[in-house]
């Protein structure tokens, strides 16, 4: 394989962002990406973005959004209603094909117009689960659930990852649920998808994230420690729960391992883990042990922006990589109900 | 470790579609998908054990109200344990998603992928999809006929076409699909006079001048080198892809003939090392929603000089019957068009004629094709060239 | 094995009948099931296009300026799509301008009682822009026949004690009579930069 690096990236998150329109707030993440790096957009060989006309509730949404890239005259570029995560992995197979050096990808969305947990009812089997309208948060109350009866979490546990992850998200200026909260203290919350209670829950938000990938010597030219991608890959699981193992995830697993997660030791993992029990079926699938340090940017529990969310993970293990913050990271994307989708990448510094 | 990465071949081995029409009320989702999945496993002896991975394309979610719909799809495509990638790139989905399923096999990730691309309009209500209001703006737009209708007039004016090219391109494509038995629109009673007295929708669009909304699926089996060495069956060569995309509104934006449009085939013909298109392509499948973009692509992919589109078109060149540069012999996009597979039947109808597996509509000796997609406000484009031979 | 040019046969592992339980043999068979969908979404325009629908109530038509190139855009969306730069500056454009191409429409729109066929729809240039957009081109004595490239038109407003923060204050878009525009190159739309924006 090629060897490719994530050389930059930028992101914003905030609870709602009303006066701008997506493409509005896009602009200003693109262009910092760009310069920070020296490059124009005709300079990039490949652009690659990923988003969702459901949440947007406007088809083609994506089109709109292009303007940013600055496509005049053309770009060679594609999308993916996926998270950007996804469009990063489509641009990651470009680059190994060896005829462009540069990608730029981006993700984004406002959830907020919305109503997400009920715009994400209209992911499930349209003909026989759909029509019931189980909202997001009540399919993984179903989750938790079996892994609370199976014995294999109890909620002190998710109440550790809870205030652990709001503990790290206070130091991120990136984050929307920056207040930190004992184990105890959440606890005492009243659930709210019951087991859930509301500190299991990812916090809601609107913006989005660029990340530019190069190959080889340029991405070397371009960054000072470029965060090598050393192993990516994604699977699924079936979608029908009642055939699904909820406590468990499959695809990440096999994810996992075929990104080469246990080659080497990790020093941090940045995993898209919208609820406390995702982080834990996470860890298991991924064989990520006590000594690496989960989510240090506090992950979806501090701020999850649909279709960004995973691209986001990327971007912050990339940024603590170039940073000297560690050697070894496993970034992961998700998507679907309870994760039926998983996306791993290993990245390394020099 | 190749340091500057490396490019497999890659060949289309196995092809699927079903029936297209307006409504497939015999099947599921899930069932509609399986049938040209099937199709093509079959065609191409190969069995879901086979396949690595699944990439999925299909147009707005909104067009069957189910959000992401691959999420759902997972059983039926096979790829519990493996992976699926969902594209959408607008009208040109089809296309882009056959592209994204070649370059898995072309950078090596992949051995054998299969690509899908559909839409079960019958749904949904695709107007509703398409018109979600939006506050801020006034819309009065009937939908895509009214959006490429001002584009068609414009190149009737530049080029001084007679006013009833369009019509003879929606005759030529409907006498193809006479020929495919998967087409949607078969009326063989069709002539030159009723498409002409069909009545005018968007002016200077008429009715038989535009294309069926359907439901359907289109599927390929798409593998690498070695694959395509060992395959005791047909096969189509994969000899050039390219994508381009554009800004579909800015001051001097050529929009009969986008430069997204120009530059796509620019680089697909380069790449397949084509220096005269229409010496050089024996059959060619291009997105035609409305007739007149026939002369239109004509000259902007270089078939045709500025100007002499309709010309190729008036001289019968593009009919199957005598035309030296057939295209469209399946019917086209006026004859079937399940928007998110759309695409995808020119990129599979392109790879049949060089398989010399077209039927009916088979172009005679045909070793090297071209499938092309566009979409959005004419501004993103997929193209491919197949042949029988290796590049 | 070649393609299945024959449709109307299943593939292979399709082909087996499907077995219904006796149970339920006399049953009527579900052909479909309607699941209504309805979701809410408050949208928000953004900046620039707010501006612009402020700048509607004073019946004022404003467009974004590139910074890098000029070019103006109307209706704004905050971005020029020819530097990828957010844009900051508006400029107020005229409320006449040129017709660069159009459609008639000559079937009803479902939903759409206010458009009475055959009407107008026309990518319509105002005056101090570069780019178009899709407007209603009518008026009472307007001749369907006489509509042409290149024909001047004028905005005609809803009454002043009507206007809202809203496009539609715009009723529709009628000819002036004055001689008609040049249009700058028929296969482009917009005018170029370089061909100024006047």
């Amino acid at each position: 394989m090629r060897d490719v690096a994530v050389i930059a990236s930028a992101q914003r998150q905030e609870r709602s962002i009303d006066n701008e329109s997506e493409v509005e707030f896009m602009v200003p993440l693109m262009q910092q990406v760009k310069e920070s790096v020296g490059l124009t957009q005709q300079d990039i060989g490949f652009t690659c973005s990923g988003s969702s006309d459901f949440i947007a509730g406007q088809a083609f949404s994506f089109v709109m959004t292009i303007d940013g890239t600055g496509p005049v005259p053309p770009i060679s570029e594609s999308h993916v209603e996926m998270d950007g995560a996804w469009a990063l992995y489509e641009a990651w197979v470009k680059l190994q094909m060896g005829e462009v050096d540069t990608a730029l990808i981006y993700g984004y969305s406002k959830s907020s117009p919305g109503s997400l947990r009920d715009v994400l009812a209209t992911q499930m089997d349209p003909y026989y689960v759909a029509p019931l309208w189980p909202d997001a948060f009540a399919i993984e109350a179903l989750a938790a659930r079996q892994m609370l009866e199976a014995g294999k979490v109890d909620h002190q546990r998710l109440a550790e990852i809870a205030s652990r992850a709001r503990t790290h998200a206070a130091t991120n200026p990136h984050a929307v649920r920056r207040t930190e909260k004992s184990v105890e203290d959440i606890m005492g919350e009243a659930p709210m998808a019951d087991p859930l209670r509301p500190s299991d829950i990812s916090a809601a938000a609107d913006g989005g994230c660029v990340v530019i990938l190069a190959a080889g010597d340029r991405a070397r030219e371009l960054s000072d420690r470029p965060a090598w991608i050393r192993g990516i890959d994604h699977r699924t699981d079936a979608h029908t729960l009642g055939v699904r193992d909820l406590t468990q995830s499959m695809s990440a697993r096999i994810a996992g391992e075929k990104a080469g997660v246990g080659d080497d030791k990790v020093d941090f993992a940045e995993l898209y883990a919208p609820f406390t029990t995702s982080e834990y079926v996470l860890t298991e699938a991924l064989g990520l042990g006590d000594d690496v340090v989960i989510n240090p940017s506090g992950g979806a529990l501090g701020a999850h922006t649909m279709m960004a969310s995973g691209l986001i993970r990327i971007a912050e293990a990339a940024e603590r990589i170039s940073r000297g913050d560690g050697d070894r990271a496993v970034a992961h994307a998700g998507s679907g109900p309870v994760l039926q989708q998983n996306l791993v990448c290993v990245l390394e510094g020099e | 470790m190749g340091s500057t990465g490396s490019k497999e071949r890659a060949a289309v081995i196995g092809v699927g579609q079903t029936k297209y029409s307006s409504t497939r009320g015999d099947v599921s989702m899930a069932g509609l998908v399986r049938e040209a999945a099937y199709r093509a496993l079959e065609m191409a002896g190969r069995s879901w054990d086979d396949i690595d991975a699944v990439v999925i394309g299909k147009a707005p979610d909104f067009f069957e109200g189910v959000m992401m719909p691959e999420i759902y799809l997972a059983e039926a495509l096979g790829c519990v344990g493996k992976p699926i990638l969902r594209v959408h790139t607008a009208g040109s989905v089809g296309g882009s998603t056959a592209l994204v399923a070649t370059s898995l096999v072309q950078a090596g990730i992949h051995g054998t992928v299969l690509t899908l691309g559909f839409e079960k309009q019958s749904e949904s209500n695709a107007m509703w999809a398409l018109s979600l209001p939006s506050p801020f703006t006034t819309s009065i737009n009937a939908g895509a006929g009214g959006y490429f209708s001002p584009i068609i007039r414009r190149y009737m004016e530049v080029t001084q076409a007679p006013e009833l090219i369009g019509a003879m391109v929606a005759l030529k494509d409907r006498q193809h699909a006479l020929r495919n038995p998967y087409a949607h629109v078969q009326d063989p009673d069709l002539t030159f006079d009723k498409v002409v007295e069909s009545p005018m929708l968007w002016d200077p669009i008429r009715f038989s001048e535009t294309c069926p909304s359907s439901d359907g699926a289109c599927a390929l089996v798409l593998t690498n080198e070695a694959g395509g060495d060992a395959h005791d069956g047909p096969v189509a060569w994969v000899h050039g892809t390219a994508m381009r995309s554009e800004a579909n509104n800015y001051g001097g934006r050529n929009v009969v003939s986008p430069q997204a449009s120009e530059d796509c085939a620019a680089d697909v013909f380069a790449q397949a090392g084509i220096t005269n298109p229409r010496k050089e392509i024996d059959a060619v499948e291009m997105y035609v929603p409305f007739s007149w973009y026939e002369p239109m692509w004509l000259e902007s992919l270089g078939f045709a000089e500025k100007g002499e589109g309709w010309k190729m078109v008036e001289s019968g060149a593009t009919h199957m019957d005598g035309g030296d540069l057939p295209v469209n012999c399946s019917g086209g996009v006026l004859s079937s068009n399940p928007i998110g597979a759309s695409g995808m039947i020119r990129f599979a109808e392109a790879a049949l004629q060089v398989m010399g597996e077209a039927g009916e509509h088979q172009v005679d000796g045909a070793r090297r094709s071209f499938g092309h997609a566009y979409g959005g406000g004419a501004q993103y484009y997929a193209m491919w060239v197949v042949g029988a031979d290796k590049p | 094995m070649g393609y299945n040019q024959d449709p109307s046969v299943p593939p292979a592992a399709l082909s087996g009948a499907v077995s219904i339980p006796d149970a339920l043999a006399d049953l009527e068979p579900v052909r479909s099931v309607t699941t209504p969908l309805r979701m809410e979404y408050t949208a928000t325009p953004g900046a620039s296009l707010s501006k612009y629908l402020r700048a509607m109530k004073e019946k004022r038509i404003i467009g974004d300026v590139c910074p890098d190139t000029g070019m103006v855009f109307v209706p704004p969306r905050g971005v020029s799509p020819v530097s990828g730069k957010r844009t900051t500056e508006t400029v107020d454009v005229a409320d006449e301008g040129y017709i660069e191409s159009f459609n008639i429409t000559r079937i009803p729109i479902k939903g759409r009682d206010d458009l009475h066929p055959p009407y107008v729809s026309a990518w319509v240039v105002p005056d101090g822009s570069n780019t178009g957009s899709i407007a209603l081109v009518a008026g009472d004595d307007l001749d369907l026949d006489d509509v042409r490239i290149g024909m001047r038109v004028k905005a005609v407003w809803k009454p002043d004690d009507e206007l809202e923060e809203s496009a539609a204050n715009i009723l529709h878009w009628e000819p002036t009579g004055e001689p008609d525009a040049e249009v700058p190159d028929m296969m482009r739309i917009g005018r170029p930069t370089d061909g100024g924006a006047q």
